[in-house]
This record gives C-alpha cells, sequence and structure tokens, in this order.
C-alpha cells in the first residue's frame, strides 16, 4: 500500500517549472527522502503534498486522496512539520500543545492499545521540553516495529542535546540507545561501561566452536592453547585469548585430515552473556538445562 | 480512490469554536499592545475630553452634555480600534510569522479560525464599551437611555462585525506585517477626525461633512450616539445609517473571501499564491 503516490507531477510558476514532471511512490511505513540543492523543487513538491499549493498538472495521492481536495479529513492524519511556522509567542508551551491536539479527533485513552498508550506516555513526557528525561521501560509491551520507532524518537531527543536515563531489560535496547550502560542485579551495580566493553567484552576471551568432525576424538585435536577444549552436545567448545593462533591450528588439522568442519564459529560474549554471566541469570539457565 | 478517515471523536464544531474563542481571547489579554489600544486608548481619550469639555452642552444635539455625546462616540471608536486595527495589524502579523499557515495545515475548519477571531474581537469590543459606559456614568453623570439600550447594543455588535470584516479584507491587501500598522492607522485616523466621534461635525466645512459621509465610522458613530441622546424618540433604530454600516461590511467580506492568504507574501513571489 502507497502512503504517498506520485505521477508525472508538474508545478509552474509562470514560464518557470519549479517541478517538471516527477513520479515516485511511498510505500506505508518507509522513511523516503527527497535530496536535493535548493531551488530543486523539494519544498514545492512537499507543499503540493501537504495540500498547500495546487499543481499544474500530473497526478498525486495522499494517503489515498487527493491533498487539493483531502480536506480536514486528510489533514486529521498528517503532521506538518514546516520549514518555518510561527508560534504564538505570548502562550506557553503546554497551552500550544494542548490547542493544537484539540484540533485532531480524540480517542479516549483507554481505546489506546498498549504501544499506542506507550507513545502517549512518551509524547507526555517530552511535551514540556525537558532537559533531563526519564524512561522506564519505554518500550516494554511494544511489536518490533514500534520499538524501533520509539528508539528513532528517543535517539532524536539525544540528538537535542537531552540526558535520558532509561531503564530497560532489553539488551538490544541498551546497545542502540545507551551510550554508558550499568547493569544492575540484586540492589547492586555490578558492571558498568560503554555497550561494547561492558563487563570485559572487548578484552574477553573468544569463543571457537565446531561440530566434530565423524569418527574424530576430541583428543585428537592438536593443542590449542593453554586452555582444553570440552565436548558440549557433539560440538567443540574453546575459550581463548588468542583465537587467531587457535583458529589456525584447528583449521590446519583440518586440512591435513581433509575434513570441513561443520558450525564453525568465534564468538565474543554478547552483551547478553556478559548480563547474564553478571546478574547470574547463566547459573538459572545451566540449572534448568 | 478511497480516502480513509482517522478513527476517534472528532472535535465537536460548537466547542472547538468556543475554545479557539478563549485562546484568541487569551492572546489578546497577553499581548499588551492590543489591550491598551482596544482598552486603555478609548478610556483615555474619554478621561481627557471628558474633562476637558465638563460642564459644556451642545445645542445642536438638543443640549445633551458633551459627555453624553462623547461617550458612545468613543465607544465606536473603541470598536473601531479593536475590530479594524487589531485585525489589520493582528492578521498580517501572525500570516507574516506563519502562525496562519501552521493553523492551515491543521484539521482546524478555516472558518472557526476566522469565526473565533471576529467573536473574540467583538468580546472585547463588549467589553471595553461596558467598561466605558460605567466611566462615563461614574465620572460624567452619563445617562443610559433604556429604552434605547438594544439598539445600543444591537447597533454595537452590527459594527463590530463590519469592522471586522474590513480589518481582515485590508489585512489581505497589505504586503506585509510591518506595513500593517501602518496602512491601518493612515486609513483610521483621518476618518474619525472627521466623524462626528470626538465633536459634531455640524459646523465644519460641507465637503469634509459629505467626504465623513462615505465611510462607515460616522454613520456608526452617529447611529451609536443616537441611541444615548435621550432628546430622541422611539428606540433608537437608525436604519439609514446602519445600512450603510451593513454595506460596508458586506463589501469588507466579498474582499476578505477573495483576498485572504495563509501563507507569509514572500516578495518577487507573486505566483505562489496559496490554496484557499
Amino acid at each position: 500500500m502507497a502512503a504517498i503516490r506520485v505521477d508525472g507531477l508538474r508545478k509552474a510558476y509562470g514560464t518557470t517549472e519549479a517541478v517538471a514532471g516527477i513520479s515516485f511512490e511511498v510505500v506505508e511505513g518507509e522513511c523516503f527522502a527527497l535530496l536535493g540543492p535548493n531551488g530543486a523543487g523539494k519544498t514545492t513538491t512537499l507543499e503540493i503534498l501537504e495540500g498547500y499549493r495546487d499543481r499544474s498538472g500530473g497526478s498525486v495521492e495522499v494517503l489515498g486522496a487527493d491533498p487539493a481536495h483531502g480536506g480536514r479529513d486528510l489533514r486529521e492524519r498528517i503532521g506538518i512539520v514546516l520549514q518555518s511556522a510561527g508560534i504564538d509567542r505570548e502562550l506557553t508551551v503546554a497551552e500550544v500543545v494542548a490547542l493544537f491536539g484539540g484540533y485532531y479527533p480524540h480517542a479516549r485513552c483507554r481505546t489506546l492499545s498498549g504501544g499506542q498508550q506507550r507513545r502517549l506516555d512518551l509524547a507526555l513526557g517530552i511535551v514540556g521540553d525537558p532537559d533531563l528525561v526519564f524512561l522506564d521501560e519505554p518500550t516494554t509491551g511494544f511489536d518490533p516495529s514500534a520499538r524501533r520507532r520509539s528508539w528513532k524518537l528517543i535517539d532524536s531527543l539525544r540528538a537535542l542535546g537531552k540526558t535520558i536515563l532509561l531503564t530497560t531489560h532489553y539488551m538490544d535496547e541498551a546497545q542502540n540507545l545507551a551510550d554508558r550502560v550499568a547493569i544492575l542485579a540484586a540492589g547492586r551495580i555490578v558492571a558498568e561501561g560503554s555497550p561494547a566493553s561492558l563487563g570485559g567484552r572487548d578484552v574477553a576471551e573468544a569463543e571457537i566452536s565446531f561440530r566434530l568432525p565423524a569418527g574424530a576424538g576430541l583428543d585428537e585435536l592438536p593443542p590449542l592453547g593453554p586452555a582444553r577444549p570440552r565436548l558440549d552436545d557433539g560440538r567443540v567448545v574453546l575459550r581463548t585469548e588468542a583465537p587467531t593462533s587457535a583458529l589456525h591450528a584447528v583449521t590446519g588439522w583440518a586440512l591435513a585430515r581433509g575434513v570441513e568442519l561443520e558450525g564453525l564459529a568465534l564468538n565474543r560474549p554478547s552483551l547478553e552473556d556478559v548480563y547474564l554471566r553478571l546478574t547470574g541469570g547463566d547459573q538459572l539457565a545451566e540449572d534448568d538445562a | 480512490m478511497s480516502t480513509r478517515t482517522r478513527a476517534g471523536t472528532r472535535p465537536a464544531t460548537w466547542p472547538l469554536l468556543l475554545r479557539q474563542v478563549r485562546h484568541q481571547n487569551k492572546l489578546f489579554l497577553r499581548n499588551p499592545f492590543s489591550a491598551f489600544f482596544s482598552l486603555a486608548f478609548p478610556l483615555m481619550f474619554l478621561l481627557l475630553f471628558g474633562s476637558l469639555n465638563s460642564g459644556q452642552t451642545l445645542e445642536e444635539r438638543g443640549g445633551i452634555s458633551y459627555a453624553q455625546f462623547l461617550t458612545p462616540g468613543l465607544l465606536a471608536f473603541a470598536v473601531v480600534s479593536t475590530c479594524y486595527t487589531g485585525m489589520v495589524t493582528g492578521v498580517a502579523m501572525n500570516r507574516d510569522m506563519g502562525i496562519l499557515k501552521r493553523v492551515r495545515g491543521t484539521p482546524l475548519p478555516a472558518w472557526i479560525y476566522v469565526a473565533a477571531r471576529i467573536l473574540s474581537s467583538v468580546w472585547f469590543s463588549v467589553v471595553s464599551a461596558v467598561l466605558m459606559v460605567a466611566v462615563g456614568v461614574a465620572l460624567f453623570d452619563v445617562h443610559i437611555v433604556w429604552r434605547m439600550l438594544p439598539a445600543a447594543f444591537g447597533t454595537l455588535l452590527l459594527g463590530a462585525a463590519c469592522f471586522c470584516a474590513l480589518g481582515i479584507a485590508v489585512a489581505a491587501l497589505v504586503p506585509n506585517g510591518e506595513a500593517a500598522p501602518v496602512v491601518a492607522n493612515f486609513t483610521v485616523l483621518p476618518v474619525v477626525f472627521i466623524s462626528d466621534l470626538f465633536f459634531p461635525m455640524d459646523a465644519a466645512p460641507a465637503w469634509l461633512r459629505a467626504l465623513g459621509s462615505v465611510f462607515p465610522v460616522k454613520h456608526f458613530a452617529l447611529a451609536l450616539e443616537e441611541t444615548f441622546n435621550p432628546f430622541v424618540g422611539g428606540t433608537g433604530w437608525r436604519w439609514d445609517h446602519l445600512a450603510v454600516v451593513a454595506l460596508w461590511g458586506v463589501a469588507g467580506v466579498l474582499v476578505a473571501v477573495r483576498k485572504f492568504q495563509w501563507e507569509p507574501r514572500t516578495p518577487g513571489a507573486s505566483g505562489r499564491r496559496p490554496r484557499r
């Protein structure tokens, strides 16, 4: 489903063609950028789609309607951030937001889905243009795409120079949003640092793993460093601080035997591994197994 | 091609209008200049001229006191200031600031926005009128002629509507917000001095009286003044004067509807006319 459909759009001011027959489509949920120098017709195109200008030719469709005749129905569904638009300067921020909010159809808060409710929470949190924002599990209950959108919103808040303190139990959320992370376990901070270095991830032992070739035994492997490999459900698992030489040894051994090492992988501990290790979750996981 | 509409209950028209009027009222009160010109300025004139001419009577008006003449005249002046001058400058400046453009991008119906501006101006005209009559009664022994009060009120409302329409029309014609106060004052000030507003024009040269009669201010002032003259019989409706005022109002509406713009006017981009 296309949110915007532009076909052969033209706009002439007198003899000047500001837009000379352009066509494009924007799919729902997509982020589409019109890139070009000043005077390229970007704003003219945009303002035709917003309903501010009529067109000289071609057809456009915005959310299924012609913006030239979309009227109130269409304007209720679009949000416009103009290049320059005024605000009544004597009003407070809250009054402006309340005023403009009052122009749109109102859904009672109780009819909002969990994700919508959370976005409302976010809106209420930033409506006062604060310098510091507290976000307590801001995306809990969101579906994956809503989470991504919220991350972008939070990122844009950061770009505005706001300080954000958020709590989350999603590793990827912390990894994506946070400059620094503190891991809290049982009321104590057990690790603190950038997501990349947390818990010594950046210098931690790497883990080499592969499926043991058929007919081979663990004791047939060449020496791979100080640590001994272990066998885990048919997979050889080796922790090493020198993965380069260990890999060289193990692949040389496989080449000499003429076998392919199935599932060969080199992993550093993920943030999740660190988290589980530091919060004692790995103990539970192993107990469960 | 089907237009999907937004889910939820669309805000009801009348509460939305009321809310928008309150918003305009708030802006009016928070802008010291608009409040000064609409409320304080006419009141200042009343105190000044009323004191300067206290004890004088006007034989050409049946011997009423000067204050009895001046108070309704200044009501007319307050209405012109609030509705005409205020609308010309307010609309043109807000257009320059992009406020009108932003509003146009929201679902708020255009007519509600315009109607709210008008109703707000009319509201402050009434406030100003009540205030001035109260001061006139308290300080200058002005008498309210009760049998003509409905006519006074009706005349006030019609005049306010007319000058709002003219204000919006002129705002649509002025090139930018900086020109607006100049144009507004240049059109208002000469006219109010030949419009029987601060003093009766009965002794003035015929051509000046004829010139004053072309414009709506004089007819509005005369119609209002009559409703405060106890020597005039009847209910005080001066349909002849009101007809001229209404005619100007209709002309204002026609120009406003044709020329009104929501976007700032950029010099040299006359082709960039927005859709209405």
